[in-house]
């Protein structure tokens, strides 16, 4: 169990008040608050260890070089990996533009194709998009059931020999759906694809291990696990990442250079060009602490505890359309639903007056939407520090946002 | 939980003007593609007057609200009034609304603009 009040006292900005209510804070899918311990592991950094990486021969730039090599030893022990295959990124939209771009070159070629699914963010579609029209390869989307799966018939008909990705969340920003990566995987490995996840909503909700996985390429956001904004990770096999070309070029991630041609540096730098965002690494070592003695099996249980009464009210409201998977173990900690007639936008600043920030929109995912046949959806999601008494509250206050339109 | 003003909600209840016209001289489409808020405008105007108007749409209450309160407030203007016609006019008129949502109630003035600006091309 939680110690919830403890955790909540970690989190300052949980003390404030919006409209004249304390903050209820609904949507960590699409950002996490921050506990002070990474707040005040980034002021620490700039005030005491400030210096640029991998550059400098003065004692300042060793300890910061050490300190962001430090937080890259963190993330890969957190999901069971090599400090090798994790490449520090701007977020998981740079990772996947990065993975989909260098195996692009490295894999995909004309009449060849690319598999998404239905219920993809634009950051794991867009870039596939762009790879198949650059390469004259075709994109195909796995089909999302009525209850919000993914038809893994549907995979094994659209995988051939000519398949070269699988590219798919684990779990999805508005149905909440875990994926089975691992059957997902083992289906795509037979006929030579790589699988590249979009782990965005799963590494800071769940245990992950990329062993178990079986997948080639992770990627996730720092600032929705409890870190700074503006780092990212990408993991990526090792062989793959040796074999695939660089994706953005420049300072650090090269060997030699002379005036016509360049040799590169080994993995991960080969893959981080530029002044990464080290004091954001260092935040994000922080957060993976803060996760890890809490326990990421301790985050699970709390996220679908709360899921679960979410849901539990949802349903039993008529008023209201619940998206995706009905049983809570299926999902992650993401509810979409509507008030029937009533646009989410309406309900969203009417919850906001409440002080309870809640997600209306696409959530980025319009293909989904267009196959839900709805613009838009309201969302909830959840995290360590909320409570089953904030649940509550929001689902009475549902209840006046229906009176308020009747 | 009193954000929306009685009228918006009035509106939004019993939209005034709903429907299309037969000949229009005007009839625009503006939408905003990030919410999916769509409002469609049909104007008939004589002489350089606004003899009728009638609006259809869908989206959030602000929008459909704020275009049903704006047929009432062009219907027997000129031309030239509703090319005058500034933001603050209809805002106020809907009694005021929160700056994340503004986008939304000027929605239906946006359609007008357009209309205005066609017609006038045209
Ligand atoms: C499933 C999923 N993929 C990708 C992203 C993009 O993450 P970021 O904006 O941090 O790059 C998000 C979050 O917005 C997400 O929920």
């Amino acid at each position: 169990m939680i110690d919830l009040k403890a955790v909540r006292e970690d989190f300052p900005i949980l003390k404030r008040t919006v409209n004249g209510h304390p903050l209820v804070y609904l949507d960590s899918a699409a950002t996490s608050q921050k506990p002070r311990q990474v707040i005040e592991a980034v002021a620490r950094f700039y005030q005491e260890t400030n210096a640029n990486v991998h550059r400098g021969l003065y004692q300042l730039a060793a300890e910061a070089t050490d300190l962001y090599e430090e937080a890259r030893e963190k993330v890969a022990r957190f999901i069971g990996a090599h400090p090798h295959e994790v490449v520090f990124t701007h977020g998981t939209t740079e990772a996947l533009n990065l993975v989909a771009y260098s195996l692009g070159e490295a894999r995909v070629g004309p009449g060849d194709e690319i598999l998404v699914t239905e219920m993809e963010h634009h950051a794991n579609l867009i870039p596939w998009q762009l790879l198949a029209q650059r390469k004259g390869a075709r994109l195909a989307a796995i089909r999302v059931t009525d209850e919000g799966q993914l038809d893994l018939a549907d995979l094994e008909a659209k995988l051939s020999p000519r398949t070269k990705v699988v590219a798919v969340t684990h779990v999805s920003n508005v149905l909440g759906t875990i994926n089975p990566i691992p059957r997902i995987a083992a289906l795509a490995r037979r006929v030579g694809a790589a699988v590249v996840v979009d782990a965005a909503q799963s590494v800071p909700h769940m245990p992950v291990s990329v062993g178990e996985l079986g997948a080639d390429f992770l990627a996730f956001s720092g600032h929705k696990m409890l870190g700074p904004t503006g780092i990212g990770v990408l993991w990526g096999r090792k062989e793959f990442l040796e074999e695939l070309p660089p994706f953005l070029t420049g300072g650090e991630m090269i060997r030699e250079v002379w005036i016509d041609r360049a040799t590169w540096n080994d993995v991960p730098y080969k893959f981080e060009a530029g002044t990464p965002p080290f004091a954001q690494a260092v935040g994000l070592g922080t957060a993976v602490d803060y996760l890890t003695g809490i326990g990421m099996e301790e985050v699970r249980q709390h996220d679908l505890e709360l899921t679960t009464r979410a849901l539990e009210g949802l349903l039993a409201r008529d008023y209201v359309e619940v998206y995706g998977p009905k049983d809570p173990e299926a999902r992650g900690g993401v509810v979409a639903f509507n008030l029937r007639g009533i646009h989410p936008h309406d309900v969203a600043t009417l919850l906001d007056q409440e002080g309870i920030a809640i997600r209306a929109g696409h959530h980025c995912a319009q293909p989904l939407h267009r196959l839900l046949d709805i613009p838009a959806s309201c969302r909830v999601s959840f995290y360590l520090y909320n409570t089953p008494e904030e649940v509550d509250t929001f689902l009475s206050a549902l209840d006046q946002v229906w009176k308020a339109f009747h | 939980m009193a954000p929306y003003e009685e009228l918006i909600l009035e509106h939004w209840r019993n939209p005034r003007n709903k429907g299309s016209l037969e000949n229009p001289d005007i009839d625009v489409v503006e939408a905003n593609p990030l919410c999916g808020d769509v409002v469609r405008l049909q104007l008939s105007v004589k002489e350089g007057t606004v003899k009728d108007v009638r609006f259809e749409g869908q989206g959030c209450a602000i929008s459909q609200a704020a275009a049903s309160l704006l047929t009432e407030m062009i219907k027997g203007k000129t031309v030239s009034e509703l090319e005058e016609m500034k933001d603050e006019e209809l805002l106020s008129a809907l009694g005021g609304v929160i700056k994340t949502r503004l986008s939304c109630a000027l929605l239906p003035l946006r359609a007008l603009r357009k209309g205005l600006s066609e017609r006038g091309k045209g």
